[in-house]
């Protein structure tokens, strides 16, 4: 039981002057995939199905391997912020900043996965064309 | 957490069935009870009323009713015309104004709840008073620092202008109380109507506090937690868009920065 009046619970700790930065990133980064996804769809899609030399050698050129490496930053950002948007709608508290730590740790490390992934095949894509020629 | 089901000293239960009238034009109401003295659960009790003997609209109604039938049922009402707002509360599921909302507006039976997810104090009638404080807490006047003119502040039509749509609103809290963001996080959420009221002064041509104003709202729970669902324009009983209010908020925070 607290004796706190009206307006000092609507009032609450004030303002944290924060807000603006994420509205902006997560409408920057909306237009921006808007663009990134489909064609990133569209390397993607007609590497599936593909030998596994023919994946690496599309993602090993510049245009697949940098395109790739925007989506998942671009998209992976996007994400960890929406996540932390939808997470203070419903949970509170510790469990509030729980949940977020962990959307934000699983951006960063599906971002470092396919970072690595992309790395590699781009190293072992200039390996293999080395050697064919 | 957010709760998805009702505490057990809140679920609903069936209520009393009053007495149907004689007559050809009868109409079923099923109207919300809880009665904070009693201690029991609320309930949902069924009047029948002679459509021929009643008039037009919900308030009408349910005037009708506490006069004639229950004289226990209690709700806010004052004007009659839709300016007082004091007759909001959810009606056939849409947060209204019982005064100006017609009973042919509906379908089948009338189903009359308070506004949803507010505390109950009786009723039909819900506990406003955070609702207020929120309201209060945008400074829903005029902030000046020059000195007082000698006559009048001055305002142009074209200025003046910009606050039709936003000066009408009577705080009746159906907007925000249909706000499901407003439903989870009313603690730090403004909700839809201290948005409204408040984007009204950020744009006053003769206030001078807008920076002021717009300091106290950037904040993630204040102000960005209005996720455009916009079910604040659809029910308004004004006609007004609080939403596109917000969106013009979050446009000059924008500015602000980038």
């Amino acid at each position: 039981m607290r004796y706190l009046t009206a307006r000092k619970r609507a009032e609450g700790k004030g303002a944290s002057h924060t807000g603006t930065e994420h509205h902006w990133y997560m409408t920057a980064s909306a237009v921006g995939l808007a663009f990134l996804v489909p064609v990133f769809l569209f390397v993607f899609g007609r590497a599936l199905g593909q030998s596994q030399e023919a994946v690496i050698e599309t993602f090993s050129h510049p245009f697949p391997a940098i395109l790739t490496a925007l989506t998942v930053l671009i998209g992976m950002r996007h994400f960890a912020k929406g996540a932390q948007m939808m997470i203070e709608d419903y949970a509170r508290g510790t469990m509030r900043k729980g949940l977020v730590i962990l959307a934000i740790s699983i951006s960063y490390a599906v971002t470092a996965v396919a970072f690595y992934a992309l790395a590699k095949m781009t190293i072992i894509g200039f390996i293999l064309g080395a050697m064919a020629h | 957490m957010v709760q998805f089901s009702l505490p057990k000293n809140s679920k609903i239960r069936v209520g009393k069935t009053w007495p149907k009238p004689d007559g050809k034009n009868i109409r079923k109401f099923q109207i919300y009870r809880w009665d904070p003295d009693t201690g029991e659960n609320p309930r949902v009790d069924t009047y029948f009323l002679d459509m021929d003997k009643c008039g037009p609209m919900v308030l009408d109604a349910l005037i009708k009713i506490k006069n004639e039938i229950d004289p226990t049922l209690t709700f806010r009402r004052s004007c009659r015309e839709g300016i007082c707002g004091s007759c909001a509360m959810n009606i056939d599921g849409i947060n209204t104004l019982a005064c100006i909302y017609g009973l042919d507006e509906i379908k089948g039976d009338v189903k009359i709840y308070p506004l949803p997810h507010m505390p109950v104090v009786k009723d039909l009638i819900p506990d406003l008073t955070h609702f207020y404080a929120q309201h209060a807490s945008i400074m829903p006047w005029l902030e000046t620092k020059t000195n007082r003119p000698a006559k009048e502040w001055r305002q142009s039509i074209e200025d003046r202008k910009k606050l039709d749509g936003l000066y009408e609103c009577v705080m009746c809290a159906s907007c925000s109380t249909s706000c499901p963001s407003y439903w989870w996080n009313s603690d730090r959420y403004l909700g839809p109507a201290a948005l409204l009221h408040a984007y009204r002064w950020i744009i006053d041509s003769r206030d001078e506090a807008t920076g002021e104003r717009l300091d106290a709202l950037e904040d993630p729970f204040k102000l960005y937690r209005c996720h455009t669902i916009m079910n604040c324009a659809k029910t308004c009983p004004k006609g007004l868009n609080p939403a596109k209010a917000i969106a013009e908020i979050k446009k000059l925070q924008l500015n602000r920065v980038v």
